[in-house]
C-alpha cells in the first residue's frame, strides 16, 4: 500500500490526466464487452458465459481483415459485422435451444462453444500470439494535456465507446426497437402475446450484443496480443460490471466499467500489490450495499 | 463362391493376423516414447512450440543415428496452458498412461515446481528445458535425483546482466531505475537477484516504483502509466514473448521508450518480429542468436531451423536442443535408460554444442547447466537485431552464484 504515492498523484493534473485516461480507455473496452453480456441478460435472462469468445475472434477477424485490405476502419466494420452475424447463429443454432433450460445446460453449451472456438483459433490462427500493430495513422507522439499523457489512439477509442454507449442508450430509449427490447426485458412472454415476433427480437439482441464485443475486440487489437484464449480474461471482468452496474442495465454496465476502469488506474499506484482484489472489494462493497447493483431492480 | 472366397480370405487375413501380433507389438514396443508438455496455447505459446520445432529436429537427427539403446525415439507432445496444476496432471499421465520413459519438461517456472513434485514421486529421468528460476536446483530441498536443469538460470543472467548494466548507467548516469516483471516465482525471483547484484555493483541506484503485471495479462496501461508518473531513467523489464510485446507495442503510444532507457534481458528472435516498431537501443541479453557464440556450427543450426520452420529459434529452442544431447550422450554412457542411472550419468558431464562458449556446455553436481552463452549488447530494428553483444565473464558468474547460494544457505 503506497497512500502516499496515491496522494501525490491526486493532487498532480498530469499524474490525474494520464491515470484517468487510463482508467477511461480500460473502462470504456470493458463497458463495450460487458453491455453486450448485460442486454443479453436484460431481455433473455440467460448470462452467455460465450462472450469472451465474441471478443476474441472480433479481435482476430479485424486481424485478418487488416491484412487483406490495410484498412483499419474496414478492419473494424468487418470484426463488428462478423461477429453479429456469429451472435445470430450462435443464438440460433445453439442458445434457442437451450432456453428455459437450467443453468448448468446453459452453462455446458457457453463452454463448449468456448473451448471449440479456442481450438478452431489454434487452427487457423495457430497457437502463437500475433499482435497486429498501430495502425500507421496513429503512429504519432501522444497528446500532453495538462501535462498527462493521452495516446491519440486511446483518445479516438474513448469517444467511439462513448458514441457506441450514446447511440445504445437512445435507441433503447426512443426507438420502437428499443422500447420493445426494454419491453421484454420485463415480461417477453407478454411481448410475444401482443405479436411481436420475439425470436428475431432474441436474435436481434445477440446480433447487437455480439457486434459490441466483435468491436471490442478489433479495437483492443492493436495494443494487445492476440492469442487463443484471450476472451476469458475480460469475460471475468465483463461479468464483474454486468453484477456492479446490475444485471440487464446498459447505464449501469457504464457507470460500473468506468468505475472498474479507474480503480484500476489509481489503484495501480496506491495498492500496486492489490489491484485486483481491490476490484473484488469494491465489488462486495456495492453489493452488501445494493444487492441488485448499481442500477439492477430489486426481484 | 464368392461368399467362399471372401470367407477364405478372411480366414487366411485373420491368420496371418494372428500370427503377425506378436511381430508388431514388439515393434511397437520398441519405440521410445518421450513426454514433453509445455505452453502450447497462448501469449507464451511462441515459446513452446519453438521448443517442440526444436525436439522434433532432435528426433529426427537422433533416430537417423539410430534412435536411443537402438530404439527410434517419438516425443509425445503435451499442451499445458501454463496452468501448473495441469502440467503436474499431464506429467503424470505421460508416464503412467502413455509409456513415457523419458521427460522433457518444457514448463515455463510456474509449471516446472509443479512438474519437479510428481518427478520425485515417479523417479523416471526429466531434463526440465525451460525453467529459469534458480531455486528449482539450486536448493537441496527442492532438488530431485533424476531431474535436471538444461536452461538459463536467474542467478546465472542476474549476474551477468548487473555487470554489464553497472556499467552502462554508469557511463550514462542513469541513478534512478523502475523494474516491470510477470508476478511468478520466475518474475519475482529473478529481478530480486537483479536487483541485489545490481546495487553490489551499483550502490547509488534507486528504484523509483516496481510493477508486477499478472503473467499473459492483456492491458499494460495501468502498468505504463505508473511507471511514467515515477519518472524513472530507467527501466527494467523480466516480460517475455507475447507479454513483451503487448508491452512495446503499448508503451509506444505512449513514448514511453523516449522518456526512459530500457533493459531486458528476454528479447527472442520471434519477439523482435513480433514488435512493430521496435524502439533502438533497448538494452539486451542475447536470448538466442545465430551471432553469438560467433561460430559455423551456431550459425547452421540457426539456419537450418529457420529452413525448416521459416521462422527464427527461441532461447527455448536451443535449450530443449542442447536437453536432448545430455540424453544421448547420457544413456550411451549408462547404457540404460533407468531415471538413476540417467541421472549418475548425467552428473558432471560435459558434451560439445554449439551453444557453449567455447563449445562445451557442463551439467554441474547441482544439476544445473554452466557455460552456456550469455551476453548483453543493444537492439536493432534490422539484423542481426542486437549489435555490440559482449561476452559474460563465467568466473565472476560462478564466484557470485556461490555467495548467493551461501546467503540462501543451500550451501
Amino acid at each position: 500500500m503506497d497512500l502516499d504515492a496515491l496522494g501525490a498523484c491526486l493532487t498532480t493534473p498530469a499524474c490525474v490526466v494520464t491515470q484517468a485516461t487510463s482508467g477511461l480507455i480500460v473502462g470504456m473496452l470493458l463497458f463495450l464487452v460487458a453491455a453486450g453480456v448485460t442486454l443479453i441478460f436484460g431481455v433473455l435472462k440467460i448470462v452467455n458465459f460465450a462472450h469472451g469468445t465474441f471478443y476474441m475472434l472480433g479481435g482476430y477477424v479485424a486481424y485478418s481483415a487488416l491484412g487483406a485490405t490495410d484498412s483499419y476502419a474496414l478492419a473494424v466494420l468487418s470484426a463488428t459485422l462478423a461477429m453479429a452475424l456469429f451472435g445470430v447463429v450462435f443464438e440460433r443454432a445453439l442458445m434457442s435451444r437451450v432456453y428455459g433450460s437450467n443453468v448448468l445446460m446453459q452453462l455446458l453449451v457457453c463452454y463448449a462453444v468456448v473451448l471449440i472456438f479456442d481450438d478452431v483459433v489454434k487452427i487457423v490462427w495457430g497457437p502463437e500470439f500475433h499482435a497486429m500493430g498501430m495502425p500507421p495513422a496513429f503512429q504519432v507522439p501522444p497528446l500532453f494535456i495538462a501535462g498527462g499523457v493521452v495516446p491519440p489512439f486511446y483518445a479516438v477509442l474513448i469517444v467511439i465507446a462513448a458514441l457506441i454507449a450514446i447511440v445504445l442508450g437512445l435507441g433503447l430509449s426512443m426507438t420502437r426497437l428499443g422500447k420493445t427490447v426494454r419491453a421484454a426485458a420485463i415480461n417477453s412472454q407478454m411481448v410475444s402475446a401482443l405479436g411481436i415476433n420475439t425470436t428475431l427480437l432474441f436474435a436481434i439482441v445477440f446480433a447487437v450484443g455480439g457486434g459490441l464485443a466483435g468491436l471490442a475486440g478489433a479495437l483492443a487489437a492493436p495494443v494487445r496480443s492476440l492469442s487463443p484464449g484471450m476472451g476469458f480474461s475480460i469475460l471475468i471482468e465483463s461479468f464483474i460490471v454486468t453484477v456492479i452496474g446490475g444485471m440487464g442495465s446498459i447505464g449501469g454496465a457504464l457507470v460500473s466499467a468506468l468505475l472498474i476502469g479507474m480503480v484500476r488506474a489509481f489503484g495501480t499506484i496506491g495498492f500496486p500489490q492489490f489491484t485486483d482484489g481491490l476490484i473484488y472489494i469494491v465489488m462486495i462493497a456495492i453489493l452488501l450495499l445494493r444487492p441488485q447493483g448499481l442500477f439492477g431492480r430489486s426481484p | 463362391m464368392s461368399g467362399l472366397i471372401t470367407r477364405r480370405t478372411m480366414l487366411a487375413g485373420g491368420t496371418a493376423s494372428l500370427l503377425a501380433a506378436p511381430w508388431v507389438a514388439r515393434a511397437q514396443a520398441k519405440t521410445l516414447h518421450i513426454g514433453m508438455q509445455s505452453i502450447l496455447s497462448g501469449p507464451i505459446a511462441l515459446l513452446g512450440t519453438s521448443s517442440r520445432n526444436a525436439l522434433m529436429m532432435e528426433q529426427d537427427r537422433i533416430n537417423a543415428a539410430g534412435g536411443f539403446l537402438g530404439r527410434p525415439i517419438e516425443f509425445v507432445f503435451r499442451d499445458s496452458k501454463g496452468q501448473p496444476q495441469e502440467a503436474a496432471r499431464l506429467t503424470r499421465e505421460l508416464v503412467n498412461t502413455t509409456g513415457c520413459e523419458l521427460l522433457i519438461d518444457a514448463e515455463a517456472s510456474s509449471g516446472s515446481f509443479a512438474v519437479q513434485e510428481v518427478v520425485r514421486d515417479l523417479g523416471v529421468a526429466c531434463i526440465h528445458s525451460n525453467s529459469e528460476t534458480s531455486s528449482l536446483t539450486a536448493d537441496p530441498k527442492i532438488r530431485v535425483p533424476t531431474a535436471f536443469r538444461v536452461a538459463r538460470q536467474g542467478v546465472h543472467d542476474a549476474v551477468a546482466g548487473s555487470i554489464y548494466l553497472s556499467e552502462y548507467a554508469n557511463t550514462k548516469k542513469l541513478n534512478k531505475w523502475a523494474t516491470c516483471s510477470p508476478d511468478y516465482a520466475y518474475g519475482r525471483d529473478t529481478t530480486a537477484q537483479y536487483l541485489q547484484f545490481f546495487k553490489q555493483f551499483k550502490p547509488d541506484i534507486e528504484i523509483t516504483t516496481e510493477a508486477w503485471p499478472k503473467l499473459g495479462q492483456p492491458d499494460f496501461t495501468e502498468v505504463i502509466t505508473k511507471l511514467i508518473q515515477a519518472k524513472p531513467q530507467a527501466l527494467f523489464t523480466l516480460l517475455y514473448a507475447g507479454d513483451l510485446s503487448a508491452f512495446v507495442n503499448q508503451g509506444n503510444i505512449y513514448a514511453l521508450f523516449g522518456q526512459m532507457a530500457v533493459a531486458t534481458p528476454n528479447v527472442d528472435y520471434p519477439v523482435l518480429a513480433a514488435i512493430k516498431n521496435l524502439p533502438p537501443g533497448i538494452q539486451s541479453a542475447t536470448r538466442y542468436l545465430e551471432t553469438f557464440p560467433n561460430t559455423p556450427a551456431n550459425k547452421e543450426w540457426g539456419e537450418a531451423y529457420f529452413k525448416r520452420w521459416n521462422e527464427r529459434p527461441t532461447n527455448w529452442s536451443w535449450q530443449n536442443t542442447v536437453a536432448m544431447q545430455f540424453y544421448e550422450s547420457a544413456i550411451k554412457k549408462a547404457n540404460s535408460l533407468d531415471g538413476k542411472a540417467i541421472a549418475a550419468a548425467l552428473t558432471g558431464m560435459k558434451i560439445n554444442t554449439p551453444f557453449g562458449v567455447d563449445g562445451t556446455i557442463t551439467m554441474r553436481d547441482d544439476h544445473t547447466t554452466i557455460n552456456y552463452a550469455i551476453g548483453w549488447g543493444q537492439t536493432t530494428p534490422k539484423e542481426p537485431f542486437i549489435i555490440d553483444v559482449k561476452a559474460a565473464d563465467w568466473g565472476k558468474i560462478i564466484e557470485l552464484e556461490t555467495d548467493w547460494k551461501k546467503q540462501q544457505k543451500y550451501i
